[in-house]
């Protein structure tokens, strides 16, 4: 390839956060640039119009659309209550009376001549939006929303599940290669954020769920315990709408692989600190990771921003993503610029990388991801 | 278009952006080289067209020509000094695909034909919503408000039929108000399709509450489809709505001498122009990372379906929901681990760039790719129909063969060519491997030729095939399609071990048993004389047990007699279902593991 990249995911004990915060629909913005948000405060505020209900009026009344029509003592824009009488009509010299009532609360938003049906529109559900993040308004898009910003560490993960929520970090493991144990966990640990080595066991998840724990981010899960825990298989990777108490995030994938050590000792170092994290993962076009924000406001704890190169070259740190060296971190020490053939048979560029005990690995290099450093 | 002596074209898909040179060398145009990048829609780009000029970069590198100017602009026309090219065209499916919610009156009817106008534009059907659906009114509107499609397609009724049904249509819609994917206070595009006596009151119910257009009815009556209004005006709609929301769409459209065609429009059109030419049934296949679509003209009737999460690296683990490690795990020829199977196929899914270094990663892949391919067939048979609701006149023979209207279009005995396409298909190492996955995925019947796109560049031909025919149908038949081979395969089931068929060509007869493979050598352009005599109680075509003579071609990988059966079965014990495959790689010069 001519310009081969792989860029990695951010792990950065000291960046500037921008988050768009949106509304789903038009609403009002209830912020202003410059003011200073915590992570619930509200935002933005909309509200979605309620389902309309049909009332068949001409059926109800045994009559034709047009005289349905004529028989309605309601028109656009009226509101309705539950039991109002919508429609009338009178027979036989007035003596017998067809009533037809409303059943519902609500706008009268539609009439249908080619039906004669009415269309009585529920009241509004109210949604909003909070800041996600302790932070400043850095800017109003006009009746959509804002943008949050933040100076803080942040850990993107590559996949997790669940939304968004907020809670204290807490290391009850003592290693990287540590998986999250049911031992490990107790109800002090209700409403915190749990981080792990290698990875979380089933029965640590069920019992971090049970407790409110609000997450849990580990290295790695194996595919068949978060089946387990979600209830059901995930077939495409587009998450976060999930019905489950506690967010989980994976920093490195599937199986048991432990956590990245710069990973480690970052969230390490931000133990007792409140966090906002997301498991929402989309990993197609406009690709979103699961993250944890700790937003840093003091000035004396600010740090240098990483800026992590996305360029492969001699020297780069590199974590192999595909077997036979899946989860191997090295060193790169050549990039031959000839094609070569692997095993598999396939003719693709690759590089050489020293791993950790001084072995010399050739890799294609479509099969690392750089690590920033 | 005399003039026109160099064209670049680029396809950026959803993972990876392709760009190919063609030049005219003497009297015919011909491949030049080709170059690729990663898409580059996703942070820190957000911006298509720099995976575009990385791709570029990799054309100008390998054809040792100027191509990019110090803006990394692509030059045209070609320059006096050599530098640029004359026309700059592109494909995309980049911007995350076309998402769709059909409506209709009768759910195999209406709704059907709605379904099918939807997939041939080139949508990911999202929901079909009908009348007759057998869900109540409030979980219909409950679904419409969930879904967040990109439009809406409406249809029902023949001219002159129902009017009642589709203004309950249109007030279940302004019922569930729902939005569009993209663009916030926008209201959503719905395209109405359905009885032309509906439209006023249709418009009536739903002007002002969605950005209505109204088409020909697609079905104006019972046996006639007219599908071809409502596909042009979703895919204006598509144009307009979704691609320009790809990240950097809007600076591409200005890049390219002519509009930028949705891949798979793209793919379609080469398809057709195949097999219109040729004058042949066709069935292909564009196997990528999020979708694989299936494409097949049969009798003259194009048909295209898209399996929106099957796919290779994105949707790898829909494929494994829905086969199973028991459906993969078939082909793989080799003892594994399941557990293991299924993180690896995981970690594809969440890195999907990576590619098979070892020979077990690679047959793992390749096994998933069968049932990829087999899933998008399924489903396109379904979506490949004659129309239902027709009926036909029937003799008292038709009768006994109780064939109900809305039978499959997609005939294998009739089946002249499979051409496969997209990275696991066309990039396979060794082109026997591409030719096995088809094999298997398909299990094609009689005599079929067996192809694949040498490249994936079907969709930058498809682009062109609309500006330079001439151009578009050289590349395609000398530098695109690589002819594998035929392929003989015998229907129904007999013994195994016993001989199933014989195949004399010129003074050789070749024997194959039944349950096993045979590959002939025939190079490719050599076209020889056959005579196949399959057993007594299987048809290559003529009827059980009868001889059929014809042309057979070679191609890369030779001819292959596959006597497995129709329908094929592997034996249920694993290891001598392991044997069977090692068998079965050795037939054809490949490696187990």
């Amino acid at each position: 390839m001519g310009t081969a990249y792989t860029p990695g995911l951010k792990i950065s004990s000291g960046t500037i956060i921008n988050k768009t915060r949106r509304l789903p629909l038009k609403g009002q913005v209830m912020v202003s640039v410059g003011d200073r948000v915590d992570s619930g405060t509200v935002v933005a505020r909309t509200e979605i119009p309620g389902v309309m209900q049909t009332v068949r009026v001409a059926e109800i009344l045994g009559l034709e659309p047009p005289d349905a029509l004529a028989a309605l003592n309601v028109k656009q824009g009226d509101k309705v209550e539950a039991g109002q009488v919508i429609a009338m009509t009178k027979s036989f010299f007035g003596l017998f009376k067809s009533e037809c009532k409303s059943p519902f609360n609500g706008t009268v938003e539609l009439i249908t001549s080619a039906t004669g049906h009415v269309g009585v529109r529920l009241k509004p559900l109210p949604v909003e939006v909070d800041a996600y993040i302790k932070g400043t308004i850095s800017e109003v898009i006009p009746d959509e929303g804002v943008v949050v910003q933040t100076y803080g560490a942040l850990v993107q993960g590559i996949f997790g599940v669940g939304g968004e929520r907020t809670g204290k970090i807490v290391v009850p493991s003592h290693s990287i290669s540590d998986a999250l144990t049911e031992d490990m966990i107790n109800e002090s640990h209700a409403g915190q954020v749990l981080i792990g080595g290698a990875g979380v066991t089933i029965g640590a998840l069920k019992k971090a769920a049970s407790i409110g724990v609000n997450g849990i981010v580990v290295g790695a899960i194996v595919d068949t315990d978060l089946i387990d825990y979600l209830g059901h298989d995930i077939g495409v990777a587009i998450t976060g709408q999930e019905d489950i108490a506690t967010t989980l995030i994976l920093t490195e994938g599937f199986g048991s692989i432990q956590m990245a050590e710069r990973t480690y000792k970052l969230l390490k170092s931000l133990e007792g600190r409140t966090v906002s994290i997301n498991g929402a993962t989309q990993i197609r076009a406009g690709v979103i990771r699961p993250e944890v924000v700790a937003p840093l406001d003091e000035p004396s704890e600010r740090r240098e921003t990483e800026s992590g190169s996305q360029t492969l070259e001699i020297g780069s740190t590199v974590r192999i993503i595909r077997e036979p060296y899946f989860g191997a971190l090295g060193t790169v020490t050549k990039l031959p610029p000839e094609l070569v053939e692997v095993e598999s048979g396939a003719v693709v560029r690759v590089l050489e990388a020293e791993l950790g005990g001084g072995k010399i690995v050739s890799v294609p290099r479509a099969n690392v991801e750089i690590i920033e450093t | 278009m005399t003039q026109i002596k160099s064209i670049l074209a680029t396809d950026c898909g959803s993972t990876t952006t392709k760009a190919i040179l063609i030049e005219k060398q003497g009297d015919e145009y011909r491949l030049v080289v080709r170059g690729e990048a990663p898409t580059t829609v996703e942070a820190p780009f957000d911006d298509v067209t720099v995976g575009v000029v990385n791709a570029v970069r990799e054309v100008e590198e390998l054809a040792g020509k100027r191509i990019l100017d110090g803006s990394s602009h692509i030059i045209t026309p070609t320059q006096d000094d050599g530098s640029g090219v004359d026309i700059y065209l592109s494909t995309s499916s980049a911007g995350g695909g076309l998402q769709m919610t059909v409506a209709g009156v009768v759910k195999a009817m209406s709704a059907e034909s709605a379904e099918r106008a939807a997939l041939g534009a080139g949508a990911i059907i999202i929901d079909v919503i009908a009348v007759d659906d057998g869900r109540k009114d409030f979980e219909k509107v409950k679904r419409i408000r969930e879904l967040r499609p990109d439009m809406i397609l409406m249809s029902g009724g023949t001219d002159g039929g129902t009017v009642k049904h589709l203004v309950e249509l249109s007030e279940m819609l302004v019922s569930a108000d729902p939005r569009p994917r993209l663009g916030i206070g926008m209201n959503i595009p719905v395209i109405y399709a359905g009885n032309k006596d509906a439209r006023e009151p249709v418009a009536e119910v739903l002007d002002k509450r969605v950005d209505l257009r109204v088409v020909d009815n697609l079905r104006p009556s019972l046996d006639r489809e007219n599908l071809d209004p409502a596909r042009e005006a979703i895919h204006e709609l598509f144009l307009q709505h979704v691609m320009q929301q790809a990240p950097g769409y809007s600076k591409l459209s200005d890049w390219v001498s002519s509009g930028i065609m949705s891949t798979p429009n793209a793919v379609g059109k080469i398809i057709q122009t195949v097999a219109e030419q040729l004058d042949i049934n066709v069935l292909a296949a564009d196997i990528g990372g999020a979708t694989t679509d299936v494409f097949s003209v049969f009798g003259g009737i194009y048909n295209r379906t898209v399996s929106a999460n099957l796919g290779m690296s994105y949707s790898i683990c829909n494929v494994l929901a829905e086969a199973k490690t028991t459906g993969i795990g078939r082909w793989v020829p080799f003892d594994f681990d399941e557990a293991r199977l299924r993180n690896s196929l995981r970690n594809k899914m969440i890195r999907p760039t990576t590619i098979p270094q070892t020979l077990r990663d690679l047959r793992i892949e390749q096994a998933v790719s069968r049932e990829a391919l087999r899933l998008a067939f399924e489903h396109h048979k379904t979506l490949a129909r004659s129309l239902k609701g027709v009926q036909s006149v029937r003799t008292m023979a038709d009768s006994i063969d109780q064939q109900e209207t809305g039978q499959t279009l997609v005939n294998m005995m009739s089946l002249d060519m499979i051409i496969g396409s997209g990275g696991v298909l066309s990039h396979a190492p060794r082109r026997v491997e591409a030719a096995y996955m088809m094999l298997d995925a398909y299990q094609p019947e009689g005599v079929t030729m067996l192809a694949v796109d040498s490249i994936f560049m079907m969709p930058q031909l498809g682009v062109l095939s609309v500006v330079h025919p001439e151009a578009a149908a050289q590349v395609f038949e000398r530098d695109c399609l690589i002819k594998l081979g035929h392929v003989i395969a015998p229907i129904g089931r007999i013994k195994h071990g016993e001989s199933a068929c014989s195949v004399t060509i010129g003074d050789k007869t070749h024997e194959v048993a039944f349950g096993s493979l045979k590959l002939v050598p025939i190079p490719a352009g050599e076209s020889v004389d056959a005579v196949i005599k399959p057993a007594r109680k299987l048809d290559v075509g003529e009827g059980r047990g009868k001889e059929k003579n014809c042309k057979i071609e070679g191609g890369v990988v030779g001819l292959i007699i596959d006597c497995r059966g129709r329908p094929m079965a592997l034996p249920e014990d694993p290891s001598a279902r392991i044997a069977k495959l090692i068998e079965w790689h050795k037939a054809l010069g490949m490696e187990a593991e």
